[in-house]
């Protein structure tokens, strides 16, 4: 039972990290229909920025900060230079370009920064506080619970508060009537990269320090960890992905505590195909609300 | 009334008639289709036996090593380029074979069943195991699309260290598993060097995958690919069973994955998780299209880009005497971010790849005219 | 004579190599409504789409405003007073109706002006009032006419591009809106270029109508004389 509450909390602190990263997939996916594969990448690209600010100011905040705005930048930049010019005569271009990208980012973070795992420190303790002799929750956990729900609360009021949240949804749903109503929805695709490439940087930032560390390749289990989480959800729903990040984050908790850790990428396997054979909309999906 | 008021051949629509089947009564040149590859794959096999004759054992293991990616490239251009279907998990497909190589060649060696047979059976078993494996995965692929299938196919990539080291009494974990090495028979001499037998044992499996996929192209099979990919529905109202068609592209190239894997497995005589990463998969995914996809050709150049994409490395750090940190960091990643840009560059400006460039300078140049394009 | 609003001079435009257009030119004088009317497949919707910049004409000028459209942005025509309300009425299915009207006044710099602009929106059209928080997809047909309509007027536009506002609609509710069409030429001048299938309830509230045929103009003229010309009214109208 103790076993059990251990690892309940840990799955939803962690499931917490993987709806932040669900959302970004989520928040390209609604505005440009497509799965940005590029995004643990892109996640490490401004962990690493993160890291040389923590390393040159000793203060993580200002690296927290640091991180986030280079996921603001680097998503516009993405958009800009390359994601626009893909054709759609190759249906699979999207995903072979942010597959480059990939490719190109964890050789210029390995020529840069080397390929070995850099120490990532995080800013409250990880051992989890001892309540009355059961080990709980830790003070990073708390944390990582606070900065997601912070963030999907600030994406909630945006999306339904402000004109821009107003725009980006109308151009997201229907682009050309959206030009005629005088949205420049270009420019909103390249709001919607940034704001998701920021939401990765965060989930990246709150991550690493939970995994091995810094390196090109930290994130790729997470990335296919978040995918799963937001197809659970439904790729168009954003309250879906968080939900589908906290539920995967729970189940790989208990798998994984319970069969061993090796066991984590069968699962998540198992999880996605069980998910797109039997309910392909996703748990949450708005289907009935797109068929109009 | 026995027959449909639909079933004239005259009432289908024109755009639809060129993804039907032929007639039987105008075959077409088939059967001198089937002899063309044969010829032109016994040609370019002397020519690179021939070749072998002439290398260093170094060189023998780099053309040892193209031929057994490609292999793989030319089934996964298939795929990929021919039927529209996106895999990134071939890498795992390939240790798969390589696995099933490994495992075959230890039980008969520890039966003390030994002989040149071993290494032709147990590259079959590569294949159909990995050939299962694939009809496995195409069933789920048939249902899926695009982003789906990538990312359902990327969690089947990141399953090989996990299941290797779960199976670790099989598998042996991240150690992997050594078997004999394949030897040249006795009747080419004391002498002969082993590298270039191993250059002919995956020349040989490299040809034979070129012949059948080159036929597999160009048959009613090859036309139900493209029509898949082009138009789902046009292509059932065509006749073309969609899934099933789906289902068979995968299987297909999943044994040019495994027969791949299997040839690289016996050409280092041992098999390691770490030597099939996540990245591996990519990397095959970038080779094809820069090589260009749905090409057999462009295949080639893949195969040749990955050989590249090992080797550069070591080039260049003999080349140029760095500091030694700097080296460290230059090997691997600087291939690897010049591919990936010339991945990116490709998929922007030129879908058509090497292959379609290639092919485009030759025309210019008037060596010989373009061909019809697919 | 004075400068027409808007004046289309061998205005040419296709989908990719297949030419729908041709040739066409037609003048539309201010505080005027002015059916184009034809078959179907006559160009008609092709021609709006072009006027409002969704396709880019191979050949031929735009004059608006005396001002030349060419290189204009799709989303830049609506600050210049150019509203269209494409064909199936282009309700954003998944926005509150409270939010596509918003969204329709969202570019102006005047607020308080588009604030205005919405509660008479509200004001013209009663079930939209009742029905502010439901979602697009919730409405009816004409209400959802209603919703576009409304959402184009919320920019106070000084042209208004309308792709078959009957369309599947009841001939009493067609009605209200071709009077309200009146209504706002009368009132606020409001200049409509209005297409049509339904050419009965098209001619009766036009001052001039465009006949198309084959992506040509066939005839330009009076809305009284297409509807008073026998000859005419057989050859391209049907009725």
């Amino acid at each position: 039972m103790e076993r059990f509450l251990f690892l309940t909390l840990d799955g939803l602190s962690t499931g917490a990290v993987y709806a932040a990263f669900a959302l970004a997939l989520v928040l390209i996916w609604r505005a440009a229909r497509l799965v940005n594969f590029a995004q643990g990448a892109m996640a490490v690209a401004t962990a690493y920025v993160g890291y040389a600010v923590v390393a040159a100011t000793g203060s993580y905040w200002l690296g927290l900060a640091a991180a986030v705005l280079a996921g603001l930048l680097l998503g516009a930049l993405v958009e800009r230079v390359l994601m626009r010019f893909v054709g759609h005569a190759n249906p699979l271009g999207d995903v072979i370009v942010a597959l480059g990208l990939v490719l190109l980012i964890q050789a210029v973070l390995g020529m840069v920064f080397g390929n070995e795992y850099r120490p990532a420190a995080a800013p409250f303790d990880t051992d989890g506080l001892t309540v009355g002799g059961i080990t709980a929750i830790s003070p990073y956990d708390l944390w990582v619970f606070a900065a997601v729900a912070v963030v999907v609360v600030l994406l909630a009021l945006l999306f339904t508060r402000t004109p821009i949240g107003l725009r980006m949804r109308a151009s997201a749903f229907a682009p050309e009537v959206s030009r005629l109503l005088g949205v420049d929805v270009n420019r909103m695709l390249t709001v919607g990269w940034a704001l998701a490439a920021a939401v990765g940087a965060l989930a990246g930032m709150l991550v690493i320090p939970t995994g091995l560390g810094l390196h090109p390749h930290a994130m790729d289990l997470v990335f296919v960890i978040a995918f799963t989480a937001a197809v659970v959800g439904g790729l168009d729903s954003p309250v879906g992905a968080v939900i589908g990040g906290l539920l995967v984050g729970l189940i790989l908790s208990y798998v994984t505590g319970y069969l061993g850790p090796d066991t984590t990428p069968l699962a998540v396997l198992a999880l996605l195909l069980a998910v797109l054979l039997v309910r392909p909309g996703g748990l949450f999906s708005g289907v009935r609300a797109r068929q109009v | 009334m026995t027959q449909s008021p639909y079933a004239t051949v005259d009432a289908r629509p024109s755009p639809l008639r060129r993804l039907l089947p032929p007639p039987p009564g105008a075959a077409g040149p088939r059967g001198s289709t089937l002899l063309r590859h044969l010829v032109l794959a016994v040609l370019a096999g002397a020519a690179v036996v021939l070749l072998t004759n002439q290398l260093e054992p170094y060189r023998n293991l780099q053309v040892a090593r193209v031929c057994a990616f490609l292999c793989v490239t030319a089934g996964f251009t298939i795929l990929v380029g021919l039927n529209g279907q996106l895999s990134l998990g071939h890498g795992a497909l390939m240790a798969t074979g390589a696995y099933t190589v490994a495992l075959v060649q230890r039980g008969l060696d520890g039966r003390d069943l030994r002989g040149q047979w071993s290494v032709p059976l147990s590259l079959l078993l590569a294949v159909a195991v990995t050939a299962l494996l694939g009809l496995v995965i195409g069933l789920a692929a048939a249902r899926l699309r695009g982003p789906y299938l990538a990312g359902v196919t990327l969690a089947v990539a990141t399953l090989v260290p996990a299941v290797t080291t779960i199976f670790t009494g099989v598998f042996n974990g991240e150690q992997g598993l050594p078997f004999p090495v394949a030897t040249p028979p006795a009747f080419l001499g004391a002498y002969f060097q082993p590298e270039r037998w191993l250059a002919w044992i995956a020349l040989l499996a490299a040809l034979l995958t070129m012949l059948l996929m080159a036929n597999l192209v160009r048959s009613r099979y090859g036309r139900s690919l493209r029509a898949v990919r082009d138009d789902e529905v046009a292509a059932r109202l065509a006749g073309i069973h969609v899934a099933r068609t789906q289902v068979l592209a995968f299987v297909v190239s999943a044994g040019c994955a495994g027969l791949g894997g299997g040839v690289y497995a016996v050409l280092t005589a041992t098999v390691a998780s770490g030597k099939f990463p996540l990245e591996l998969s990519l990397f095959l995914l970038m080779a094809i299209v820069i090589g260009g996809l749905g090409s057999l050709a462009g295949a080639v150049w893949g195969a040749l880009l990955l050989v590249a994409l090992q080797d550069l490395p070591a080039l260049l750090t003999e080349a140029f005497t760095l500091p030694g940190g700097l080296a460290q960091r230059l090997e691997g990643n600087l291939a690897l971010a010049v591919f990936g840009l010339i991945l990116i560059v490709v998929m922007l400006v030129a879908p058509g790849g090497l292959q379609d460039a290639v092919r485009k300078a030759t025309a210019r140049l008037g060596r010989r005219r373009p061909r019809p394009s697919r | 004579m004075t400068e027409p609003l808007l004046r289309v001079e061998g205005l040419h435009a296709g989908y990719g190599a297949v030419p729908v257009l041709r040739d066409v030119g037609l003048s539309v004088a201010a505080r005027t409504i002015t059916a184009v009317l034809g078959a179907n497949g006559a160009g008609k919707t092709t021609l709006l789409r072009t006027l409002s910049g969704l396709l880019a004409p191979t050949a031929g000028r735009i004059v608006f405003d005396g001002a030349d459209l060419r290189g204009v942005r799709v989303e830049r025509l609506v600050h210049r007073g150019l509203a269209h309300v494409p064909e199936g009425r282009g309700v954003v299915a998944e926005l509150t109706v409270d939010e596509n009207l918003r969204l329709g006044g969202l570019w102006r710099r005047d607020r308080a002006d588009a604030r205005r602009a919405l509660d008479e929106v509200y004001h013209l059209f009663e079930p939209l009032a009742r029905r502010r928080q439901h979602a697009g997809h919730q409405l009816s047909g004409g209400e959802r006419q209603m919703l576009a309509l409304g959402r184009a007027l919320v920019a106070r536009p000084r042209l208004l591009l309308l792709d078959e506002p009957s369309l599947g609609l009841a001939p009493r509710v067609t009605a209200q809106i071709m009077a309200l069409l009146q209504r706002l030429r009368d009132d606020t001048g409001l200049t409509v270029l209005l297409v049509e299938q339904n050419v009965r309830s098209a001619l009766s509230v036009a001052d001039q109508g465009v006949v198309m045929s084959l992506g040509r103009v066939a005839a330009a003229t009076t809305a009284t004389r297409l509807r008073d010309d026998e000859h005419l009214r057989h050859a391209y109208l049907g009725f």
